[in-house]
């Protein structure tokens, strides 16, 4: 590998820092802006003022903004996110096991989407413009054009409710088996899937027949290949940078956009952790959350990025 | 009801007839299902608990930020999860009627003001300690430290002193309280071992099941704890366990499902629905809460009693009882207090939508204009309906309303209490004293009337201390009628607790004082082999 491509990538990472530096430094400003008051919030309609003055001098909320930024800052460097306002517990290991959540989520519905995304992707080039081309592109369409909310509502509606096949409630806890874990998340992964599919299929199709035009497919033709050799030796790898990006954009969705999903399957992720901090306006917690949205976006761009650059041979071999 | 119908429903439960065959047997003697299911439960009943199995329970109100601290406790899990591992002094039964938990006996001098409590000897806490009075007097101690963040601060700020003696606790009064051992009742006062001072999360206390599980948010669970010290009286099942479903479609579903067995607040509006699934009672019970609008006594123009009349006049109670709460309440009539609560005047007249009277008492307030009314999604569920209602009832009296929408972030903090027209929520409180003194008195932080009368003021002051029920009772009339008739309450309607349970789900006893039995469904009931 040659140094250009070295010098590409450590830009694109050091890019990414900076910009989760900015992020952070957005996310703090965005929730010293929220209407309300943590100690209001944790006490609710039940604060007594000698309550309400305890707790706000307890939790530091006298201090100024700034000072305030650069304690937290420290603190997420050194891996301490602090300590929720509302509960008291250590942030970082709450989050913990909810981000593994997540990740197992997320992780899953990737399984299935992506290779099926790229497979339907292939057969839509493959039978283009024919009647499987047309069903393929249709259903996912649809699937992605109905709320989420909607799509999990009637996954659990029909498997839940009148066919009991899988649990409505994804409730996970440590040191569930495996395979009760996988039933669990059976329905929400399902819908998951089903939301993230179409984009990436139809990506997939778009950037492989936009090779599928070019001289040298047309000559793999008259070689005599057949159409899935050349779809998959000829068209396939000159179509994957674009490809790779839609695949890690729909990944970081999977991570950072599963609120909705996660809150009607009662799943204990992170979507759901944020909800409910943010209704309790548990700031150190909303920005620990945050932050972490922002990384795994930016992470995954990078890795966009990067993969890009690398499958790229014009950047690859620069002149 | 015939012989035939109870021998039969008692085949049922010892599973000599099948259901089925019972509900046709019933349907030829001419009994509607609905009775003999009933008839079932109560045969049931009457046969005795069964013991066994995992009983689980979805529930509405939990945050992952929750904690298992008795004193921060607010949400609905925490409440009814805390009622499993949870004891208390004293606890309040379904009829109103006070029953004697932790303490054995309670009295006080004749003046209300030095009240007594007999520890019950031989209780034992979860880790095996046993529960003495240093243990309760630790635990008040804690709740009623002013640096405490304890929901309960307020209602112990009456106390003066409180010592352990022998094996009971004497607790000294600032002012006379005949309702005392009530406030007692309150389910933050758990009693922890030396009062939680050590560890006010361990979960620790004298209830009939252990926690096992703790994840905020998600989960709680519960084994039975085998020394509990009321024996088989409470906790029928071998485990129980709390799933967090705050989504309102999911409860449903997972009820439906056969993933929990039971659920709390199901939403008015669909309640017709879930009555028809199979399996499914519907268990509504009326409470204390209430959903009030609020107006400023010491604020134009609400200042003027015959402004504040001609808007209670003007509201159409019947109609936002049916079409905000499918008819699921009842209606109120301008105090805060119902038939719900101990030592209620039941004879007071019903305050009617009365356009005329309205309009002729808006015209000698002498205001003009419109007025601003605030309400917002969080104030309770149904609470933009309900100001669009009442402005169209006012209009019929000549009373222009604006309704101003605001959001729900900040609600709380920013426009009730704050702002002189808005609506609210009460929760209800144990006694008619403790809902006056916390709302209703010139010194409350909560008077979300302002209403500040000195003369009002003394009558609650003397009505809790008088010790003669007769007495007390006329004497709670009276306030009632000052209340109604001169306040800045305007009562809409008293909400219902309603929740479901599910296929062989028996033993379910409503208590009006909250939802889920009172908090105790997970102890009382028990799943149907």
């Amino acid at each position: 590998m040659s140094s250009p491509i070295l010098k590409l990538v450590a830009q694109r990472i050091a890019l990414g820092i900076l910009l989760l530096l900015a992020v952070s430094a957005l996310i703090f400003a965005g929730t010293q802006v929220l209407p309300g008051d943590v100690a209001q919030s944790i006490l609710g309609q039940a604060a007594t003022p000698a309550a309400l003055a305890n707790l706000r001098a307890e939790l530091g909320l006298n201090d100024p903004a700034y000072i305030r930024y650069f304690r937290w800052l420290g603190g997420v460097v050194t891996g301490d996110l602090g300590t929720a306002l509302s509960s008291g517990q250590d942030i970082a290991t709450s989050i913990g096991s909810r981000l593994w959540n997540t990740l197992f989520l997320a992780f899953c519905a990737a399984l299935v989407s992506v290779p099926l995304a790229i497979l339907l992707g292939l057969l839509a080039v493959r039978y283009r413009n024919g009647w499987v081309d047309k069903l393929i592109s249709g259903l996912a369409l649809a699937s992605t054009s109905f709320p989420e909310f909607f799509i999990g509502y009637l996954l659990v509606y029909f498997f839940a409710v009148k066919w009991q096949i899988f649990p409505g409630i994804s409730t996970v806890y440590e040191g569930m088996p495996f395979l009760e874990r996988l039933q669990a998340i059976a329905l929400p992964a399902t819908a998951l899937t089903l939301v993230v599919l179409a984009q990436m299929m139809r990506m997939t199709r778009a950037a492989i027949l936009n090779v599928m035009q070019s001289a040298y497919v047309e000559t793999a033709e008259l070689k005599g290949l057949s159409a899935f050799s050349i779809i998959r030796k000829h068209a396939l790898p000159n179509a994957v940078a674009p490809i790779i990006n839609v695949v890690m954009l729909n990944l970081a969705y999977l991570v950072v956009g599963v609120v909705v999903v996660e809150v009607i399957f009662v799943y204990p992720g992170m979507g759901q952790y944020l909800v409910d901090h943010v209704a309790k306006r548990d700031v150190p917690v909303v920005q620990a959350v945050g932050l972490i949205f922002a990384a795994v976006y930016i992470t995954l761009n990078i890795v966009a990025d990067v993969a890009s650059i690398i499958a790229n041979p014009r950047l690859r071999h620069p002149k | 009801m015939s012989n035939e119908l109870e021998f039969l429903s008692h085949h049922v439960v010892v599973g000599k007839l099948s259901r089925r065959d019972f509900l046709g047997r019933a349907a030829a003697l001419g009994v509607s299902a609905t009775i003999a299911n009933s008839l079932i439960g109560s045969a049931a009943r009457a046969a005795g608990p069964q013991k066994g199995g995992v009983l689980k329970a979805g529930l509405q109100g939990g945050e992952s930020s929750n904690v298992l601290d008795p004193a921060l406790n607010l949400s609905q899990v925490n409440f009814s999860f805390g009622k499993a591992w949870g004891e208390l002094l004293v606890e309040l039964n379904p009829d109103g009627s006070l029953e004697n938990r932790i303490a054995e006996e309670v009295g006080s001098s004749d003046d209300a003001k030095v009240w007594t409590m007999k520890i019950r000897k031989g209780i034992e806490f979860h880790d095996g300690k046993t529960v003495s009075p240093e243990d309760v007097v630790a635990t008040l101690e804690r709740h009623s430290d002013e640096k405490s963040k304890s929901a309960a601060l307020g209602i112990l700020q009456g106390i003066d002193s409180m010592k352990a003696s022998g094996d009971e606790v004497v607790i000294t009064l600032k002012d006379p309280n005949a309702d005392f051992p009530y406030l007692m009742a309150d389910y933050h006062l758990v009693i922890q071992p030396n009062g939680g001072k050590d560890n006010p999360n361990a979960g620790i206390s004298a209830g009939p099941y252990k926690v096992t599980i703790d994840e905020p948010g998600v989960r709680y669970g519960g084994e039975k704890f085998a020394n509990y010290w009321q024996g088989d009286k409470l906790g029928h099942a071998d485990q129980i366990e709390i799933v967090v479903i705050n989504d309102a479609t999911a409860r449903t579903a997972a009820l439906q499902g056969g993933q929990v067995n039971m659920i709390n607040r199901v939403e008015p509006k669909i309640v017709d629905l879930v009555k028809r699934v199979p399996g499914v009672t519907i268990q509504n019970v009326a409470g204390k809460g209430f959903y009030p609008f609020n107006m400023f006594c010491d604020t134009a123009p609400f200042d003027n009693n015959d402004l504040r009349m001609a808007l209670k006049l003007a509201m159409d109670r019947e109609e936002l009882l049916d079409k905000i709460l499918r008819g699921y309440g009842s209606v109120g009539n301008d105090f805060p207090i119902n038939e719900a609560y101990p030592l209620f005047s039941d004879d007071i007249e019903q305050r009617k939508f009365d356009p005329e009277k309205a309009a002729e008492l808006y015209k000698k307030s002498g205001h003009s204009g419109s007025i601003l009314l605030r309400t917002s999604d969080v104030a309770f569920p149904g609470a933009v309906d309900a100001a669009q209602l009442y402005q169209q009832s006012c209009a019929k009296a000549g009373i222009t309303i604006e309704i101003k929408r605001e959001p729900g972030d900040g609600y709380w903090s920013e426009v009730w209490n704050k702002q002189p027209f808005s609506l609210s929520y009460w929760g209800g409180r144990a006694t008619q004293d403790q809902m006056y003194s916390t709302a209703y008195v010139s010194g409350a932080d909560w008077n979300d009337t302002r209403f500040l009368r000195p003369d009002f003021d003394k009558m609650v002051l003397a009505a809790r201390g008088e010790l003669d029920q007769d007495k007390r009772k006329a004497m709670y009339r009276d306030i009632a009628m000052v209340m109604r008739d001169e306040g800045g309450l305007i009562v809409p309607f008293f909400n219902q607790y309603i929740d479901a349970s599910g296929k062989g789900v028996q033993g379910w006893v409503n208590n009006p004082a909250q939802e889920m039995c009172g908090g105790y469904a997970l102890s009382i009931c028990w799943l149907e082999a």
